[in-house]
């Protein structure tokens, strides 16, 4: 019992403001990232990076602001454009622009006159297909928003609640970019009027309701459209033992919104010095190379090869669903407001 | 008295307060006017009147189904009875977020009342309902069914020998003995479905909304911190309430009943009507309980040669920093370190609780310890962050916070279940050992400890129990290289892919078998007077 104990407070100390030799990252849980790259990465630059995963992407960026004057870190990792604006309204970043920003492909960049945030990765939320379903069907899977709302998709598509779930905001929002501030209310009529079912999070929606992935299958998942990400299929092939010759699932193209993530140094940070060099390593080639398999998100820089299991099942969209975030930031609310009246009551 | 008041104040009643004040509380002003604000919402009325009644209706519901159970617990003789009680205990310490998913292939699509009836209840009311009654089951089976079992059945014969017909016999004898712990019990249950979270969540979908789950909303998703507030005030009143009448019913239980071993009432079932009850129970068990349990078992040995469980010693999948399987001695070890902190505070607030001289106020102590089972996580959550970051009491990026948060609810059983057994030791053994010139420690050692060490063995199993599975509070403050077992299995979760989804359920099993096992060994050392639980 003692031994217990004392393995568990062996990691304890050494965290957050004061020590100089370490610095904190303060994530979501999605966070990975390979050991031999962080080691490299503290042998280099001197300090032991903690990281501390503080749930999924919305609660993390509020804890960080509530903690904002007494952060539990050093850098933010982890706010994306949906919430990116909640975050610098709050006052969460102090300025500071990472060695190699230069790298960082232009669509990505905001906040450029201040730099209190820096673009880390980016990702799309799509509706994803069975691909079984549709062969045995013999029917082509939906290439588009419009595709969704045509009657022989009926009662296919699942998706979450726009207002608890990031994946289901990402989708709204796609609507809403698509058919602008007048048209998205008509769009998801026609979507509800069609059959979507709407769960409340990315977990039932995924391994629940969907017929494509792994556990879908095995809860008998009856919906073979879902709406998760374009990794999503990569990653049924690179966790799947033995892996499969190509992936179960697909991407319908033409339903994406770009999400990017962002880190920034936070505001009252303990050690300021080591998350700035932190930052400058988040940017890094060797990081950036990294990511896309650890976190199943693309990177943002010039140059950086993606893994060939990227390519062949997860294509980044060629054309996604964009908005700027003070657009998000000042429709958000209502936009949830009537799409929750509208969809589920 | 004074430790538990004082663990109380600084790691609850501080951190909820704190969080509530800065809902409410913007630049040095309050804004009480939240309060009816928020309260005029239509909204906010539906999601109380929706808490209000599924509650209702969950507890006759379990009450119904479970009662039954009680009986047949209590009165039969039967071969596995002991596993089978460990067994219906179990879903109610396993995280939500495991039960939820085994809960829909009952009845959701492909399960067995679809491929019955084809008859699916996903994302109705129903599937709240029934999976209240798969999570309160042990709550009615052992409350009710502990006092039912020791109730001298001779009793009962007596009347039907002056001539009552059976059904008056049990009426007017048994019942009224009886009705205390039913209504204990069914508080408890209520209690348990008004504030609940993960039920609602994951089964009702996202059109139904307990305040609970609202007030994770708003605080985690939505970050109306004032709304919270609110929210979480009308929920703290609630559950205040439900306590106050909680405590009564449970002080009139008190009163003597001719109590005997609950060993000597219960026999083999006779006659064809006993064979019959017992079958139902055993039937209805194993359809409501059991086989959601097993769904779970049957999904983690999917792959060939336990190929999930293998996969749970390689930290390839890259979710987590170690290996998934370390998650097993981190909930260990936070469970120990919990159990400890329970039964200390638990211990000493009981003691307190029942000294002859305890005034009106420190009885109503009583109750108010219940109160972190009726607080949401996510406030108390919440409230941590922003109240205990500085020294001496920066505890955020602490190990000892999970533990200290696990022990807020592991508090209550240990209260509950060492009360009834204290309360028994006569006061006079206590007198006349002092007045021998023992020293208070030494007739605490010599008379109460052999008298209460069964009992405090059972308070510290239960409690480790509930700390195993809780999920809650720890998911806010668990840190990402000891993830417990339930954190750890829905980060698993949180991911695509067909290992990531095997390795849940693993651990899920796992998690499912620890909590059994202890509860087995509780079992092992029930006593005749084990209290409420």
């Amino acid at each position: 019992m003692a031994g217990a104990l004392a393995a568990c407070g062996s990691s304890d100390g050494g965290q957050g403001s004061g020590d100089s030799k370490t610095v904190t990252l303060v994530s979501h849980d999605s966070w990975a990232a390979s050991k031999d790259v962080i080691a490299a990465f503290e042998k280099q630059s001197g300090y032991k990076v903690d990281v501390l995963k503080d749930g999924d992407a919305g609660q993390a960026v509020n804890k960080a602001i509530l903690t904002k004057d007494n952060p539990q870190g050093d850098v933010f990792f982890g706010v994306d454009n949906t919430l990116l604006s909640r975050a610098l309204d709050n006052g969460l970043f102090q300025p500071y622009e990472p060695k190699g920003s230069d790298q960082i492909k232009a669509e990505y960049r905001v906040d450029q006159d201040k730099h209190r945030v820096t673009p880390i990765d980016t990702g799309d939320i799509c509706v994803n297909y069975d691909k079984k379903y549709f062969a045995d069907h013999k029917l082509e899977p939906p290439k588009s928003f419009d595709d969704l709302v045509e009657p022989r998709y009926k009662n296919l598509l699942v998706t979450e609640n726009a207002s608890a779930s990031s994946p289901g905001l990402g989708f709204l929002l796609g609507t809403a970019a698509k058919y602008g501030d007048d048209g998205w209310e008509g769009y998801w009529k026609k979507l509800k009027a069609n059959g979507v079912k709407v769960v409340d999070g990315w977990e039932q929606a995924y391994n629940e309701e969907f017929s494509g992935s792994a556990g879908g299958k095995k809860a008998k998942g009856d919906r073979p459209l879902v709406v998760s990400y374009a990794s999503s299929p990569p990653a049924e092939v690179v966790f799947a033992d033995p892996k499969p010759g190509t992936a179960p699932t697909g991407v319908a193209e033409g339903t994406c919104f770009r999400q990017v993530e962002y880190a920034g140094l936070l505001a009252n940070a303990g050690n300021s010095k080591g998350g700035k060099a932190l930052l400058d390593f988040l940017v890094s080639r060797k990081f950036q190379e990294d990511m896309p398999l650890n976190m199943f998100v693309y990177p943002v820089t010039e140059g950086v090869q993606v893994p060939p299991e990227f390519v062949k099942y997860g294509p980044q969209a060629k054309d996604p669903e964009t908005m700027d975030p003070a657009k998000i930031a000042g429709h958000r609310d209502q936009w949830v407001k009537s799409w929750t009246s509208l969809v589920l009551k | 008295m004074a430790a538990p008041v004082a663990f109380f104040a600084v790691f609850f009643a501080y951190p909820v307060a704190a969080i509530v004040a800065r809902g409410l509380k913007t630049d040095g002003t309050w804004h009480l006017g939240r309060i009816t604000e928020v309260l005029a919402q239509s909204d906010v009325r539906h999601v109380l009147w929706f808490t209000t009644w599924q509650a209702l209706v969950s507890t006759a519901l379990t009450l119904l189904v479970a009662l039954p159970g009680a009986y047949v617990f209590a009165r039969f003789e039967f071969p596995g009875k002991q596993v089978l009680r460990a067994v219906v205990t179990v879903p109610f310490v396993l995280p939500t977020v495991v039960v939820g998913t085994a809960f829909l292939a009952l009845v959701g699509r492909g399960g067995l009342l679809d491929e019955l009836w084809g008859l699916r209840l996903d994302t109705t009311v129903w599937a709240i309902l029934l999976a209240h009654v798969f999570f309160n089951y042990a709550v009615v089976v052992r409350t009710v069914g502990g006092l039912w079992a020791q109730l001298d059945p001779r009793q009962e014969e007596a009347a039907r020998m002056l001539g009552a017909s059976q059904l008056k016999a049990w009426r007017q004898v048994t019942l009224p003995a009886l009705a205390p712990a039913v209504a204990a019990a069914a508080l408890m249950v209520f209690l348990f479905t008004f504030t609940s979270f993960g039920v609602v969540q994951i089964l009702g979908g996202p059109t139904f909304s307990t305040l609970e789950v609202e007030i994770y909303r708003q605080t985690s998703e939505i970050f109306d911190l004032s709304t919270a507030a609110v929210l979480t005030m009308i929920q703290f009143v609630a559950v205040g309430a439900i306590l106050a009448v909680h405590a009564w019913t449970v002080r009139r239980r008190e009163t003597a009943l001719r109590l005997v071993d609950a060993s000597v009432t219960a026999r083999r079932p006779r006659g064809a009507g006993q064979w019959a009850l017992l079958g139902g129970v055993l039937v209805t068990v194993a359809v409501l309980l059991v086989l959601p349990l097993a769904v779970l078992v049957q999904r983690s040995l999917d792959a060939p040669g336990f190929g999930y469980y293998r996969a749970l010693t390689s930290e390839d999948g890259g979710v987590f920093l170690v290996p998934p399987i370390e998650a097993i001695g981190n909930s260990l070890s936070y469970a120990v370190a919990a159990t400890l902190i329970a039964v200390l505070i638990g211990g000493l607030a009981a003691v307190a609780l029942t000294r002859r001289d305890a005034g009106r106020f420190v009885r109503g102590f009583d109750a108010l310890l219940m109160l972190p089972l009726g607080v949401s996580a996510v406030t108390v959550g919440f409230g941590f962050l922003i109240s205990l970051d500085e020294p001496p009491l920066d505890l955020r990026s602490s190990w000892i916070l999970v533990p200290l948060a696990q022990a807020l609810v592991g508090v209550p059983f240990v209260v509950r279940t060492m009360l009834p057994v204290l309360r028994a030791v006569d006061v006079r053994l206590r007198e006349a050992a002092s007045v021998l010139g023992a020293s208070p420690w030494r007739v605490w050692r010599e008379v109460d400890l052999p008298m209460v060490r069964r009992a405090l063995l059972i308070a510290a199993g239960f409690a480790f129990a509930v700390s195993l599975g809780e999920f809650g509070a720890t998911v806010f403050i668990a840190r990402p290289d000891r993830p417990t077992l339930p954190v750890a299995v829905a980060r698993l979760l949180g991911r695509p892919g067909d290992l990531n989804y095997g390795q849940a359920m693993a651990l899920s099993t796992i998690l499912m078998v620890v909590c059994a096992v202890a509860l087995l060994v509780l079992e092992r050392l029930r006593t005749d007077r084990t209290g409420e639980f």
